[in-house]
């Protein structure tokens, strides 16, 4: 397939490999910060392609992962409502909350449904006009134009039965958070491709000089993140911090203006908490004042209160990159899939997921 | 809202026990992946325990006055009831022929049970009946009993199906998964994922352009081909939900062997590749309902791709893995860039990603 296996060449990504381990001199360790690049890595065996001396820790970007354990008690609550139409990215289904996912709810006969787009969940509500259409509005920014489009189109038409349970979350303050987090041991970042697909990657330049960090935006096939590793350690080993941009394909260092202008006109910076991460300011969206009506959470009423975060799982150190899936005493073991203790081992993009689904059997 | 455990207070955490273990039926109980495993090895098989059953195959395979029958039984729901390149009848009537064929039978007699929902329209059954007649008859097989219920409106999806099949074993060879071993060539009849992707493409809130069909079609002509040429079959599965992945991780299971595959030998049109590209899914989990893989001898794989190919519906056939000895219960894959990797059954459904 055209602009896929061109990205999947063997030979091609055996030279990379070869090149790194040429060009290494010293131990590093690099963050891939997206969940996609993760299972990248994990689902073609990437990193055992990489010298033993370079490690890649994977990152809080699994939109999943790190959605709040009350936002998504919220959802459950929303979703058994009977006047409530609950639509929502598939990946969403399983998480966990506090008591129950969304796919009990649904086999309880709460109403929940599947959408690709935002853009889906209006039209469900002018189809519906008797129904509330709340859509789960979750992930990082490569995920916010659609649903900037989707409040500004229902505002347009003056739909009053649409609404958005938001739960946006912005890279850059993340990345902050964990450089200056004391058990930070990343050296050199892979940027989401997506994410600056949309934002550009002119913020990134401030974090790359002020904590001496290469930033590589890097793409989602072997090829990509085999040469986004390579761009990213020789800047180590020249000791260069800069933002480089191997995706060049798809990111321009300016990004997408026009869906930056529509989330600026419904999206206004927030606080929010990560799940495993704690609060973070200004590490998050909101609607906007004008757009306020089209607030779930203003609409509906505040959340029901949920239990302190407690049990075994890490999935904070996890996110941080500190420690790695295989190092979790419960993983496979207490934690899978079918029973998850913690949304890395549910999402598509988590990393203990990716861990479990590929190499749940002791390499040999 | 649920009634899942709460969670236990542990020190140290940052994640609380969620509800993993369902204490009501959910889609993933029938998705074919770990759930509907789990379903069937703490309910249904213990409850039914029995040596035909326990053979955990397509279908049993009975004596009746000394002659080997087989007999297998499938329900069908599927929205919608009709899809680009089939329709609920057609895979009512190839999905139980196929369950026959993959015991080697030459299937014979169907019976069919129709679930109707208040309100559906008549001409819609006329359709689905007239799709069934015509798979019937290419496939060589007659109904030759029924039932029909109706329930309220409300109460079901439009149309139920359930048929079962009754069908010979013309050839003296046991085919069933215990009989795969160490060597075994893994064969498979045509490209992967056809059907599902065609049912997505059509499916309400996932609508998108695609000119892709069902693969759903009849097998047994293929199947009695090889028995014909003497090919050494020690198992068939076809590949529906849970695909070709759900499949081999089963029969693994239970004939205690490792399968390992060949990723850049598994054959997958570029339609299926670029829908899956787009949704996020993986096409070695999206279900077939016109393809089948074949275990067959170490000597004989080149043969069964001459006696497959030689039919249309095997045009694509070619040969994916081998069987090897240990450890057992494994399915691997060797990527694209020479690593090995574990191909695990699905915990749940295939479910779209974020971005």
């Amino acid at each position: 397939m055209k602009f896929i296996d061109e990205f999947r060449d063997g030979r091609l990504a055996q030279r990379y490999a070869q090149a790194i381990a040429r060009l290494v001199r010293r131990p590093w360790t690099i963050m891939e910060v997206c969940g996609g690049q993760t299972h990248a890595i994990v689902k073609f065996g990437l990193d055992e392609l990489l010298p033993k001396t370079v490690t890649l820790v994977h990152g809080p970007g699994c939109p999943v992962c790190v959605t709040p354990v009350a936002l998504i008690d919220q959802a459950v609550a929303l979703a058994g409502r009977p006047e409530i139409t609950f639509c929502s990215f598939g990946d969403m289904l399983r998480v966990p909350g506090s008591r129950a996912d969304l796919l009990s709810v649904k086999a309880q006969g709460g109403d929940v449904r599947i959408v690709y787009s935002p853009l889906d969940a209006v039209q469900l509500a002018r189809h519906h006009p008797t129904r509330e259409v709340v859509f789960f509005a979750v992930g990082f920014e490569t995920t916010v134009p659609a649903n900037a489009l989707a409040v500004y189109t229902a505002h347009q038409e003056g739909l009053t039965n649409f609404s958005l349970l938001v739960s946006h979350v912005l890279v850059p303050p993340a990345l902050r958070a964990l450089l200056t987090s004391p058990e930070n041991r990343i050296q050199g970042f892979l940027a989401a491709g997506h994410v600056c697909a949309v934002m550009g990657y002119a913020e990134y330049e401030p974090i790359a000089r002020e904590y001496k960090v290469p930033i590589v935006v890097t793409g989602f096939e072997p090829l990509d993140i085999l040469q986004g590793t390579y761009l990213c350690l020789r800047q180590l080993e020249q000791g260069r911090a800069e933002v480089e941009n191997q995706y060049a394909r798809t990111v321009r260092r300016a990004g997408n203006t026009r869906a930056q202008e529509l989330m600026r006109e419904v999206f206004q910076v927030v606080p929010r908490t990560w799940r495993g991460l704690g609060e973070i300011p200004q590490s998050g969206l909101g609607l906007r004042e004008p757009y306020a009506a089209f607030d779930a959470e203003r609409r509906f009423g505040p959340a029901p209160p949920t239990p302190d975060d407690a049990g075994e799982c890490i999935s904070g150190l996890v996110l941080q990159g500190v420690k790695k899936p295989h190092e979790c005493g419960a993983f496979g073991v207490r934690c899978r899939p079918e029973h998850p203790l913690g949304a890395p081992m549910v999402s598509s993009e988590g990393a203990c997921a990716a861990y479990y689904r590929y190499r749940s059997v002791p390499r040999g | 809202m649920s009634t899942a455990p709460p969670a236990p207070n542990l020190p140290g955490g940052s994640c609380p026990v969620p509800a993993g273990h369902y204490a009501q039926v959910v889609l993933a109980h029938g998705g074919g992946g770990r759930l509907s495993q789990q379903l069937f090895a703490s309910l249904f098989g213990p409850a039914f325990a029995n040596p035909l059953l326990n053979e955990a195959h397509d279908g049993a395979i009975i004596e009746a006055q000394g002659r080997p029958l087989a007999f297998t039984t499938d329900s069908y729901v599927v929205h919608p009831l009709f899809f680009p390149g089939g329709d609920i009848g057609t895979l009512a009537i190839n999905g139980t022929v196929n369950d026959l064929a993959m015991c080697g039978a030459r299937p014979r007699w169907l019976s069919a049970g129709f679930i109707l929902e208040e309100g559906l329209p008549l001409d819609t059954l006329k359709r689905v009946v007239q799709s069934m007649r015509q798979a019937a008859a290419a496939a060589g097989v007659l109904l030759v009993t029924g039932d029909t219920k109706v329930v309220d409106k409300g109460k079901g999806d439009g149309l139920f199906i359930n048929t079962a099949g009754l069908g010979i074993l013309e050839h003296p060879v046991r085919i069933a998964p215990r009989q795969v071993q160490p060597g075994d060539a893994v064969v498979v009849s045509g490209d992967l994922g056809r059907h599902g992707m065609a049912i997505m493409s059509v499916r309400e809130g996932l609508q998108f352009e695609s000119s892709l069909q069902s693969d759903c079609a009849p097998l047994a002509g293929m199947v009695a081909d090889l028995l014909a040429e003497g090919v050494r079959v020690h198992c068939l599965r076809d590949l529906t939900r849970g695909g070709l992945a759900a499949a081999l991780n089963e029969i693994a299971a239970t004939a205690a062997v490792r399968i390992s595959l060949d990723e850049a030998a598994i054959p997958v049109s570029e339609p299926v590749r670029g829908a899956c590209e787009l949704l996020g899914l993986d096409p070695l989990y999206v279900a077939n309902e016109g393809r089948f893989v074949a275990f067959v001898a170490p000597g004989d794989a080149e043969r069964a791709l001459t006696v497959l190919r030689a039919d249309p519906l095997g045009a694509a056939a070619c040969r994916i893995g081998t069987v090897a000895a240990a450890p057992a219960g494994l399915v691997t894959l060797r990527s694209q860039l020479g690593v090995e990797r574990v191909l695990d059954l699905l915990s749940g459904e295939q479910l779209p990603r974020i971005c």
